[in-house]
């Protein structure tokens, strides 16, 4: 959607969203790639919903994969928001991540919590993240603060 | 040209607002990777400084040559859990297992154990007292080509001529006098623990094994097969602990068959028991189901608490830090939770003494000497206390893991602590077996995990039995040579500890040891044997014997 008829607060509201939001993943990102010993495994494998599907992951056989794939995705999106090139693609993407990053440990009544900063029912920052790229994806920003507006005409 | 045609109409804020992001991602990019880099720096220069080597335990040698033909004497609970190890399970446990992959695709139990190494041997006799017991041997072990045979006594399947090697599930009473007859007579012997079940015949197995070293003798501590023994070994050669001056390890169980509270067998009587065999050497007495399903409840037959599980934490520690028979023990306790007639403790603490023992020291020479082993159990309580090895300049817990925490009033890490690059709350080092991985400094985060034994998870086919492990090493011994890790020396070390806890809870008082005459000091008049295997009901306090 075009973010033209926003106000200018609004719009630049958005734009910080967007940064802070792939600062939040770049930064991810890059601090697991540059630490040769991270894995998910023990995140995947503590799963609290859908175990099979977890433990699956967290298998000998897919888990360099799945380690690779979470770190290249995460910088993608982080790349993709924070620069503002196609950032609708690095919301979806992101919403993918924190969904399934949700439901490995979803804060579902009578389900563990395991370590964690805050109280959360339902609702946790996995979620509102989500919630707030969703915004983010029907919103884009792009061509108005970011790497979009130099090879567009609107501007907007 | 193109180009000129796309970027010359932008203004001086198009070139801001469009690349305003590119140092942003290059700051975020920049501050990711040396915050990682400098932690990863740290880490291999801690891990460079702690220089520890982790290593599972060697191979055993080749499973190769004639098959060797095992007798299994005492087909309980445990005996089938040893044969099954050995590559022979009964056909009710197969059953049970297919049903329960069947039900639960993801009980990977039967595919693990199909999956194991064959170790090339026969199972040719059985020798039990309990007909029902022999008969399931029997079906099961006649089959695939393997003949097995069923000995009414432990004399016929040793004179068979069918064995090269006995493995000894039985009552405690009944382990020495067995093993001893095999001995002789040239056959190996795995024995259970506890080696034996009385000080005299302590004695006597170990002359026996000194007069036939061609027989080999092993004693079912599978837990030197733990996969993080070496490292752990390791970590105490580099005198990474400093002083360790206490050991503390902890049995916690509440459940009845913790408890040794075990099924009484519907067909059990007079007719398909051969009950004067069973009695052996214990004090005469009737026919009595419950002695002979839960013999470990009683000294006529079992050795309680110090006998029946001290041991394992001993060995385990002995097996880190030999540190052999302990000069004094203190013990106590009671029978706390179950008052159903049994007349060994059920709640046992148990001090062991080692004055003269250090794991070294990082102090002035002369400050530091001498250790305390603490075993604690309980029957009544489930809560996990750990095995912790604690010296001054780090505590190292045990597990399957090894993980080391540097102390907070620490000589060798007092540097790191203070410059703030060790943290006393967080493992400084730790060792998980199931990835081979070593790690320092590791995360609040990871700590969960570890501690909920997430990280060293066996459900990826990694699960390793070390029962199996643990015979396989007697087994290549007896083909290839070599010493088993629990042999006659470490048994002996064992069986006399597991006494003298037994002793001193019976006598409420220290008992000694007398390292250079190798025997534990007795008063003048005083019969120990006599002592330690008494049967008179143990009574605990005058409302107990009120009641």
């Amino acid at each position: 959607m075009n973010t033209q008829s926003l106000s200018p607060a609004a719009r630049n509201g958005l734009v910080v969203l967007r940064l802070l939001i792939g600062w939040h993943f770049l930064y991810e990102g890059v601090i697991k790639m540059y630490s040769s010993t991270w894995t998910a495994k023990g995140y995947l494998l503590s799963a609290s919903f859908l175990q099979p599907v977890f433990g699956w992951l967290a298998s000998d056989t897919l888990i360099g994969f799945v380690d690779t794939a979470n770190i290249v995705a995460l910088m993608l999106v982080g790349v993709l928001l924070v620069l503002g090139f196609k950032s609708k693609w690095g919301c979806w993407v992101g919403i993918g991540l924190l969904v399934l990053y949700y439901l490995a440990h979803p804060q579902f009544p009578g389900l563990p919590q395991g370590p964690s900063e805050g109280s959360y029912w339902l609702v946790n920052k996995n979620l509102i993240e989500a919630a707030a790229l969703f915004v983010l994806a029907q919103l884009t920003t792009d061509t108005y603060f970011g790497i979009a507006r130099l090879f567009s005409t609107s501007k907007n | 040209m193109a180009d000129d045609s796309i970027f010359s109409r932008l203004s001086r804020r198009d070139w801001l607002k469009g690349l305003a992001g590119v140092p942003i991602l290059g700051s975020i990019w920049f501050a990711g990777a040396s915050f990682a880099g400098k932690a990863k720096r740290e880490r291999k220069a801690l891990l460079e400084t702690l220089n520890i080597k982790a290593s599972p335990p060697p191979p055993t040698g080749p499973m190769s040559g004639d098959p060797i033909r095992v007798g299994i004497v005492g087909f309980g609970g445990r005996g089938e859990d040893l044969v099954r190890a050995l590559g022979f399970p009964t056909q009710e446990w197969l059953e049970a297992r297919k049903k329960d992959a069947a039900e639960n695709p993801s009980d990977t139990r039967l595919k693990e154990y199909l999956q194991q190494e064959n170790l090339n041997v026969k199972l040719t006799a059985v020798c039990d007292v309990f007909d029902v017991r022999a008969d399931r041997a029997l079906r099961s072990f006649n089959s695939n080509g393997n003949v097995c045979k069923r000995y009414r006594t432990h004399e016929e399947l040793i004179a068979s001529g069918e064995v090269d090697a006995i493995i000894i599930a039985t009552p405690d009473h009944w382990h020495a006098p067995i093993s001893i007859d095999a001995i002789k007579a040239g056959i190996h012997v795995y024995v259970e623990k506890p080696m034996t079940h009385n000080i005299a015949e302590t004695y006597a197995l170990r002359d026996a094994v000194r007069a036939n070293p061609k027989a080999v003798l092993a004693v079912g501590h599978q837990h030197r097969q733990t996969q993080s023994f070496l490292t752990a070994q390791d970590a105490i050669a580099k005198n990474i602990l400093g002083h360790v001056s206490l050991v503390v390890t902890a049995t916690n169980r509440n459940d009845d068959n913790g408890a040794w509270q075990y099924d009484i067998h519907p067909e059990a009587s007079p007719q398909t028991i051969d009950w004067e065999r069973f009695l052996g050497s214990a004090p005469k007495a009737e026919f009595n189901k419950e002695h002979f399903f839960r013999w470990r409840k009683w000294w006529a037959y079992g050795s309680g608490l110090s006998g029946d599980l001290m041991t394992h934490d001993y060995d385990r520690i002995n097996c880190i830090l030999k540190m052999g028979i302990p000069k004094f023990i203190t013990a106590s306790g009671g029978i706390y939770t179950h008052r159903d007639g049994r007349n060994v403790p059920d709640v046992m603490q148990i001090n062991m003494e080692f004055p003269d023992f250090t794991t070294g020291s990082s102090q002035e020479a002369g400050k530091e000497k001498g250790m305390t082993f603490v075993y604690s159990a309980t029957l009544g309580n489930t809560f996990d206390r750990g095995t912790v090895l604690m010296g001054h300049d780090a505590s190292m817990e045990l597990g399957n893991a090894v993980t080391i925490y540097a102390d907070w009033g620490s000589t060798r890490f007092k540097k790191m602590i203070d410059e703030g690059r060790v943290d006393p709350t967080v493992p400084v080092y730790q060792y998980d077996p199931s990835t081979n991985g070593t790690d320092a400094v590791t995360s609040a985060t990871a700590k969960y995990f570890a501690n909920k034994g997430l990280l060293w998870t066996y459900r990826d086919g990694k699960r390793v039995d070390s029962t199996f492990l643990h015979l396989r090493e007697w087994l290549s011994c007896i083909r290839n040579g070599g010493k088993p890790s629990c042999g006659i020396d470490e048994g002996f070390e064992e069986a006399i500890t597991a006494h003298m806890g037994g002793l001193s809870y019976k006598l409420g008082r220290r008992v000694e040891w007398d390292p250079v005459a190798e025997k534990i000091i007795a008063l003048p008049g005083e019969d120990l044997d006599a002592i330690l295997l008494a049967n008179e009901e143990f009574v605990t306090s005058p409302a107990m014997k009120r009641s």
